[in-house]
């Protein structure tokens, strides 16, 4: 197991040291360096940079080497499920790639990085502006109460749970911000869809947490975790709430068989349509980083988070959470789009009565006793 | 909210091809639809008037680019009963091949279309990779792939080559196998019968009033078929069936399509066995005098050609009856009352092909 606060600390108690040596050094004709230098090493100060450096330190792996590799899987993947061979970039790095297309991804960056940000003359600027800033940040935010292991966390909440999916919710207003915003009605059209699927769907995603909860007695996801480790994986007793999870994540994250607020071939880009440039691009990629929080959560809540045999926990907790995703991407691409109606009808008279159903499966559960 | 209009095209994902269709939305619920056309108008039928009669098959060939050569075959019919002149029957096994691969490509390019239409990307590759098997054979039989500039007035240009039967039967076997996945891909799936049972109903009285021929015709339970109907080459002497649904929604159009795809297979396996051995063209006269008009089963419903003859290099005057272009006289009456999302199903069923309907 990786100790993230540790590590975090020791990095920067050694940076912290060749300053404070540094500044001792000038400190022979500055007195005041040398106490700056004492501040400087002080348990308070050092604690400090040790979460901005595990703040960093996730935001790192979170958003560019998984973010990568994830793009990677699902751009290959169905590539391989519509009989293509999906990326294959050549350039740069020809050897190292050998036709895997790994930096494809990167180039699509490079690409969008130089295109022009265009705002649309009738827009609300700021409004325009900040709507794809909430979106990133609240998508990247999820990590921090997401343990990878039981000392891989950033910040180990006793309502963890409960900061998820509030900063998960988030989104919609955002969607609809950015809709509104954009003046065109297209956006609009597609904002307000976003706007009432998510909170739709919001309502099943929390009552599907709530048996869980029930079961591990705790709100934090390190304790759930244990908890499961204790007793059995959650996905088992509670199948049900792990399948109407699914589910209501699919139509939070906006993925295809309900990606009505961005169904391309009626609404364009639906909310995103006036976005471009690198703007346009962090937005897509948020995508994939909350779809990626989803699976994690998912291999949080159900799955057993980092439990398992030999391997370390970080790795258990990878491979878990890729399978997850493979099977999000899975259904993506097999299924066709649903319509507006449908998909409220699905989440309002399917999924909460499912949902409901659930807890009182992990009520029982609990009054008899197993768990 | 109240009712804004909002233009679906020219430059829309939803368009297949440059057609602006402006509807009139309360919240989701289309109030009014209006369809604008002739973004794409290029004057085919003055184009003719200045071409001579060989000149205008390859033009004709230009009205509609995914299903060509049945539009040239449709001229060709035309000058051959202005001209009356019988071709040999040698030449009308060929032609039926030819237009019945041109017809599963067609439909294979509108199954390409509509996939993406009901949000399944993975359809359009399918339906594209078995799209090439087709397109080759016709490329094995008239040297291209798109505007094959085939048939001939009094026959075809050419014979197929040696190997092309045995070829042409492999490639059947191979799309007949694949039924099975497009079955489950696409009508076993429950959203997709979501998106399309009971979505665009139009009924068998307003199919017929307004005029609308083919696909859409026969999915509104009326067995129309010009091959049976009306027929002309050899349809009458094969064995084969018109292809009919009875609910009149977009479901029943798809399944119609997707009918027909396999019906022309079975149609081109016996074009094969029967053909017989001889000639393929006979020499037109030149000059000829007189007018016609022939309707053919074109991919999309009945095509028309309307031809005079003064006596001059060229014909006097051609029509085109694109059934597109009537076909989308029905989109108000279908569309009004269903969501923006349903608009993509049923204008997927329609199968638009601007080509041919702003000629």
């Amino acid at each position: 197991m990786i100790d993230l606060y540790g590590i975090s600390y020791g990095i920067g108690e050694w940076f912290m040291g060749i300053v404070a040596v540094i500044l001792d050094f000038f400190g022979q004709w500055i007195t005041p360096f040398q106490g700056l230098a004492d501040w400087l090493m002080r348990v308070e100060t050092l604690n400090l940079l040790a979460i901005l450096i595990e703040v960093m330190i996730m935001v790192v792996f979170v958003s560019i080497i998984n973010l990568f590799i994830i793009m990677w899987i699902e751009r290959k993947m169905y590539g391989r499920l519509q009989d293509r061979r999906g990326i294959m970039l050549p350039l740069p790095f020809r050897k190292i790639q050998k036709g895997t297309g790994f930096l494809q991804n990167l180039a699509d960056g490079m690409k969008l990085i130089q295109k022009e940000n265009i705002t649309p003359k009738n827009a609300d600027k700021w409004m325009f502006d900040i709507a794809p800033a909430i979106i990133v940040t609240t998508s990247v935010l999820v990590f921090v109460a997401i343990p990878f292991s039981e000392t891989f966390v950033v910040a180990e909440l006793e309502g963890g749970l409960i900061f998820i999916l509030a900063i998960l919710a988030i989104a919609p207003f955002a969607v609809l911000l950015a809709g509104w915003a954009s003046n065109n009605k297209y956006t609009l059209i597609g904002g307000m869809r976003g706007a009432a699927q998510m909170l739709a769907y919001e309502i099943p995603l929390i009552l599907a947490t709530v048996g869980v909860i029930l079961l591990a007695g705790s709100l934090n996801p390190v304790e759930i975790v244990l908890a499961q480790q204790r007793t059995i994986w959650y996905g088992i007793p509670l199948i049900l709430a792990l399948l109407v999870f699914l589910v209501a994540i699919v139509a939070e994250l906006e993925r295809l068989p309900f990606d009505i607020p961005e169904a391309e071939a009626e609404l364009v880009e639906g909310w995103l349509t006036e976005y471009s440039g690198m703007r346009f691009g962090l937005v897509f990629v948020a995508k994939w980083v909350r779809t990626y929080a989803g699976a994690a959560l998912i291999t949080v809540l159900f799955l057993g988070g980092w439990s398992g045999p030999i391997l370390p926990g970080e790795i258990w907790f990878i491979i878990k959470s890729y399978i997850v995703f493979i099977i999000i991407v899975w259904t993506t691409w097999s299924l066709p789009r649903t319509r507006i109606d449908q998909v409220l009808n699905i989440g309002w008279k399917r999924l909460i009565p499912l949902a409901l159903l659930s807890i009182v499966i992990a009520a029982v559960f609990k009054w008899v006793g197993w768990f | 909210m109240t009712d804004i209009w909002i233009n679906m095209g020219p430059q829309h994902p939803m368009t297949h091809g440059l057609f602006n269709l402006r509807i009139r939305v309360d919240g989701e619920t289309i109030v009014d639809a209006d369809p604008i056309l002739g973004y794409l108008h290029r004057g085919v039928e003055k184009l003719c008037e200045r071409r001579d009669y060989t000149q205008i098959i390859p033009l004709m060939d230009r009205l509609c680019y995914v299903s060509s050569l049945t539009w040239s075959h449709a001229y060709c019919l035309a000058a051959e009963e202005m001209m009356g002149i019988e071709i040999p029957e040698r030449a009308k096994y060929l032609r039926v091949i030819a237009l019945e691969l041109q017809r599963v490509a067609s439909h294979l390019m509108w199954l390409a279309a509509f996939g993406p239409d009901v949000g399944l990307i993975t359809a359009l590759l399918y339906a594209m990779r078995e799209r090439e098997y087709f397109l080759d054979m016709l490329q094995l039989m008239s040297g291209a792939r798109m505007n094959q500039n085939y048939p001939r007035i009094g026959g075809v240009r050419n014979d197929i080559p040696p190997e092309f039967p045995h070829k042409c039967l492999k490639v059947l076997d191979y799309f007949d196998g694949k039924r099975k996945l497009y079955r489950r891909l696409l009508d076993d799936s429950a959203i997709f019968m979501m998106r399309t049972e009971g979505v665009g109903y139009l009924s068998k009285e307003d199919a017929m009033n307004l005029g609308v021929t083919g696909q859409t015709l026969r999915g509104s339970n009326c067995p129309i078929d010009l091959r049976t109907h009306d027929p002309y080459e050899v349809y009458d002497e094969l064995d084969w069936e018109v292809q009919v649904a009875k609910e009149g929604d977009c479901y029943s159009r798809y399944t119609v399509r997707t009918n027909e795809m396999w019906e022309s297979c079975k149609i081109i396996r016996g074009a094969l066995k029967k053909m017989p051995k001889g000639p393929i063209r006979v020499k037109p006269p030149k000059r000829p005098k007189g007018q016609a008009f022939r309707r053919t089963e074109d991919s999309r419903g009945e095509a028309l050609i309307y031809i005079i003859g003064e006596g001059g290099e060229s014909p006097y005057r051609l029509k085109v009856r694109s059934p597109v272009f009537a076909n989308m006289r029905a989109v108000p009456v279908i569309l009004k009352g269903h969501t923006i999302a349903d608009l993509l199903v049923i204008m997927g069923t329609i199968d638009v092909c601007i080509g041919e309907t702003d000629k």
